[in-house]
């Protein structure tokens, strides 16, 4: 067993976050673990790698029992974390990175050449050709996380953590990177790796353990779980059905956008259906974000026309958008959906602001009304409208901003990446919500990365590649995944 | 959720949140308890309170059956306080003549003349600036010693705590107080305005100027308004252009502002022609240095507390006030949530320079001219006292009420360095590591008191405060 830890605790001001926790590794396996946002497992890592100490528990290493007080007695023992935000200096060069800290030098100097060829190596196992002298800055976050791994090998590490590592990619290179870590462990390294995408860990991992409230609950081989009991062992409640959906008839045609054209999208078209929720498939930079900033008027237009019941719209401004009964729930929601240190009422107010207001004095009764409205008829989970939005998990900021565009009566509602980063159980919250929307007679659009979830809950989906519509398909049950990325790529 | 559950809630997390957002008026409190001790002295009461306070430690009626002299300085504190004596003693059926007022040469003339008339007077009554010299000459004439001299009482009271010296507080801190409502706003949006000290000055000088091309010291009052009116929105407008850099033209605030101080300071000495304008009507000074007729307030603090009674409202109470929030709080989401961000970062520049234009009248009021070396580093204060005050600088957060206080701190502060006898230069230090600290507190509110940061490599020290936020937070929340 290359790495044990037994019975580990660690408890933060108010919360338990590992319970009594244990996990194993051996030399050469591929080890996912996965749980809901606030299961533990990050904190669990972080005892291993050594940012955190454990209140109790043992943990050894190749049998030995070892207490790492910090990052770096873990990294000198072997253990290399990597984590979703790189820690590589963007100005560096490949080789100063890879080597930052533990310089190869030759008579006090640095031995810049006996580095560039030892970068070239590591490189050169991880199967890309990446110049040693060129700036982290300049590589694409793929590349950027293979100089991660890169580096880890020289500092000869045993065990690899790596946190959500493919949050960031695009199939391809998640592909490539699951064949560099099972090269890897074929050569005798331990990998963990953590991650949301529950297809990924049933394909790629030797081994799943499952954490649920601070505990671990099972570590099986990875054949012996199915989908389901995955989802059901991390929400700790038998699930019917992952992607709940209502049968709402289709109505009349609602929303139509007419050769919409701007950044790298060209010539789009299509329309929405009252009571259908559409779908919008495409790779990492197929500009679907795009097309929907454009629909926005976030992203100025170079030309194409938008229409609300069959009336033609001008669309210049997020603010026109606004007025004419569309929004967009970004995809990133921290950065482009909330203020994070203003308090849930102000987040959700902002954009109706002036329709409980006269002239400029706010009605602010009204206004806590109308917020306490929407978050009993949503369910949103805060202990006040003056929380601040940083502290809501995932799901209920999602719902606070859902709720914040219906009060503005908006018809058209545009979803990028709805349930991106947040946990399974609120995921399924979400697409209830969607489709009560839908049933409630909103026009939902949904861009997702997610197949599994594109094919779960739309009744139509559009494809798109290279800023353009490359393909439709209207018999969502019989369709598969393969017959979206055939038309995807 | 039930309202009830609202409500308590609010409670609850908004007196936490009244501490952090006014914890430092619990400072500004203590520095005034700290500064009221270090300053207390002798205190001599004069006019009607010194009489009245005699009369409180001297029985009356004892005094009837003597006969007592009221004897003071020509002055008219002293001619109040002997009148005052002279009544009450009449009154109280005492043998008193009327007070004698002179110099200390008429005062010796006048006893020499009573003792060789063999005068037989038993007190003399005297006000304290008079004591010594009817003391010194008592104890020099051999026909007056046993005469017993009297003064007011005295009593112990602290210098800083006196109505003259917090009014000099007040009337120090309203130039820097009124613009700091303005930079309050700029700050918020996570911007910030260097070009307030140049404008102080433009703004003083060229309404000395519009004065003095209306009449100078003849100017009538319509003339004065008028020329104020054009030094105040000669600044709005150079705030406006500022905002118009910072927004059409993605100009960072710190560059455009600083060119409009260069530009602004340039343009008062063109204006003054390096010279102070001293050629204002007398009754200019009713704003700087006129008082309101009841409570004595200087006028130009009541227009510094009505600003911030408006300012107040207007940021927690209008729609212009969240959207300012929302756009220091996050300019893009604010873009998306269909907030027009460059309107309202353009307004609130072009509000930050209305403010300093006003600064500036205030002062030229104050000190009844207009020279371009008036407001120099007075952004740096402005600046310090919105910081102070519990403002990020990252913006989306702050207090207009709490740079009020900030403001004082920083008045407070320097009022009683001065009082306390703290040497100019060591005063620049303290207030120096002042600012520092309340940039520190803010830091650590941000991070939070408890996220003890230990000796880590930085990459993991960042990663771990992430961390302990999201187990305080995330990991508690997501059920």
């Amino acid at each position: 067993m290359l790495v044990e830890m037994r019975g580990v605790c660690k408890s933060f001001p108010g919360v338990r976050a590992v319970d009594g926790a244990s996990f194993d590794l051996q030399a050469g396996e591929l080890h996912a673990l996965v749980g809901e946002n606030g299961a533990g497992k990050s904190t669990l890592i972080k005892i291993l790698t050594g940012v955190y100490e454990a209140d109790k528990g043992e943990i050894t290493l190749s049998g030995r029992p070892v207490s790492f007080r910090q990052p770096t007695d873990a990294q000198r023992a072997g253990i290399a974390a990597i984590y979703q935000e790189f820690t590589l200096v963007p100005a560096l060069t490949v080789s100063a990175n890879i080597f930052l800290g533990h310089e190869e030098t030759s008579r006090g100097l640095l031995d810049h050449s006996r580095e560039r060829a030892l970068t070239g190596r590591l490189l050169g196992r991880l199967g890309v050709a990446i110049d040693p002298d060129a700036r982290v800055a300049e590589l694409s976050v793929a590349h950027q996380q293979l100089v991660e791994i890169a580096r880890a090998l020289a500092r000869d590490a045993r065990v690899l953590v790596m946190d959500e590592p493919t949050a960031a990619l695009a199939p391809r290179e998640v592909g490539h990177l699951f064949g560099v870590l099972r090269e890897l462990a074929a050569d005798g390294i331990g990998i963990i790796f953590i991650s949301h995408r529950l297809d990924e860990v049933l394909s790629m991992a030797h081994r799943i353990t499952v954490i649920r409230d601070g505990v671990t609950l099972t570590s099986r081989k990875v054949d012996e779980f199915s989908r389901n009991v995955l989802i059901e062992q991390m929400v700790g409640r038998p699930i019917e059905q992952e992607y709940p959906k209502e049968k709402v008839p289709a109505g009349d045609v609602r929303f139509e956008v007419r050769l919409l054209s701007g950044g790298s999208v060209e010539d789009v078209s299509f329309y929405a259906r009252q009571g259908e929720i559409l779908g919008i498939a495409g790779l990492m930079g197929a500009g679907r974000t795009e097309l929907a900033q454009l629909i926005f008027g976030a992203l100025r237009k170079t030309s194409g026309e938008v229409l609300v019941d069959g009336q033609r719209v001008k669309i210049d401004t997020p603010r026109d958008a606004i007025r004419s009964g569309i929004c967009l729930l970004t995809e990133d929601r921290k950065a482009h959906g909330l203020m994070l240190k203003a308090s849930a009422r102000d987040n959700f107010a902002l954009p109706s602001l002036k329709s409980w207001s006269r002239l400029t004095w706010i009605d602010r009764h009204l206004e806590l009304n109308r917020f306490a409205g929407r978050v009993r008829d949503l369910g949103i989970r805060l202990s006040g409208p003056d929380q601040p939005v940083e502290e809501l998990s995932g799901g209920n900021q999602q719902k606070l901003l859902v709720a914040r565009w219906l009060e503005t009566n908006s018809r058209i509602i545009l979803f990028d990446e709805p349930t991106r980063g947040i946990d399974v159980g609120a995921k399924y919250e979400m697409y209830l919500l969607i489709g009560r929307l839908v049933t409630q007679g909103k026009v939902v659009i949904v861009i997702s990365s997610e197949l599994p979830e594109l094919l779960g809950i739309c009744d139509r989906i559009l494809v798109m590649r290279k800023g353009q519509l490359s393909g439709e398909i209207t018999n969502v049950p019989r369709a598969t995944q393969a017959e979206i990325m055939a038309m995807a790529v | 959720m039930t309202t009830n559950h609202v409500n308590s809630q609010t409670r609850s997390s908004g007196l936490r949140r009244l501490l952090s957002d006014y914890g430092m008026a619990v400072v500004l409190i203590l520095l005034c308890l700290l500064f009221s001790i270090l300053t207390v002295s002798e205190r001599h009461p004069t006019g009607v309170s010194a009489a009245r306070s005699l009369f409180e430690e001297t029985d009356l009626s004892s005094m009837a059956a003597r006969e007592v002299l009221i004897v003071i300085q020509a002055s008219t504190e002293d001619s109040v306080f002997g009148h005052a004596v002279y009544m009450r003693l009449l009154a109280a059926g005492c043998d008193v003549e009327k007070p004698m007022s002179g110099t200390p040469e008429e005062i010796r003339t006048w006893l020499e003349g009573l003792a060789a008339a063999g005068r037989q007077s038993d007190l003399i009554i005297t006000s304290h600036a008079c004591f010594p010299v009817v003391e010194s000459i008592r104890s020099q004439m051999a026909g007056l010693s046993a005469i017993e001299v009297r003064e007011p009482p005295s009593y112990r009271w602290p210098t800083f705590l006196l109505a003259e010296n917090l009014k000099n507080v007040a009337n120090q801190i309203t130039v820097i107080a009124i613009i700091a409502i303005g930079m309050t706003m700029v700050i918020i949006t996570a911007g910030i305005d260097l070009s307030v000290g140049s404008l102080i000055a433009l703004s003083a000088v060229v309404v000395a100027w519009l004065v003095g091309q209306m009449g100078g010291n003849q100017a009538t009052t319509g003339a004065m308004i008028v020329a104020v009116l054009g030094g105040t929105l000669l600044c709005g407008t150079i705030g406006a252009f500022s905002g118009l850099m910072v927004t059409r033209f993605s100009i960072p605030p710190f560059i455009a502002t600083l060119a409009m101080m260069q530009v602004a300071a340039g343009l008062a000495y063109i204006v003054s022609q390096g010279r102070p304008i001293y050629q204002l009507p007398d009754n200019f000074i009713w704003l700087g240095r006129g008082v309101d007729p009841v409570l004595h307030v200087p006028n130009a603090v009541i227009l510094m507390l009505v600003l911030y009674a408006v300012a107040h409202i207007v940021m927690t109470r209008t729609t212009f006030g969240r959207y300012v929030y929302a756009v220091g709080g996050n300019r893009e989401a604010a873009r998306l949530a269909g907030i027009r961000v460059n309107l309202v970062l353009f307004a609130v520049y072009a509000i930050c320079g209305l403010l300093a234009g006003l600064g500036g009248v205030v002062m030229a009021s104050q000190l009844k001219s207009g020279a371009p070396t008036y407001g120099l580093t007075y952004e740096l204060y402005v600046i310090a006292a919105v910081v102070v005050g519990g403002t990020s600088l990252m913006g989306g957060e702050g207090r207009i009420l709490g740079t009020l206080i900030g403001a004082f701190i920083i008045a407070v502060i320097q009022n009683g360095m001065n009082l306390t006898n703290v040497e100019s230069y060591t005063q620049k230090v303290i207030l120096g590591l002042v600012i520092l600290a309340a940039v520190l507190v803010d830091r650590l509110k941000q991070t939070g008191f408890k996220a003890k940061i230990p000796k880590l490599n930085k990459d993991a020290q960042s990663e771990r405060r992430t961390q302990v936020r999201l187990a305080d937070k995330g990991e508690g929340n997501a059920t």
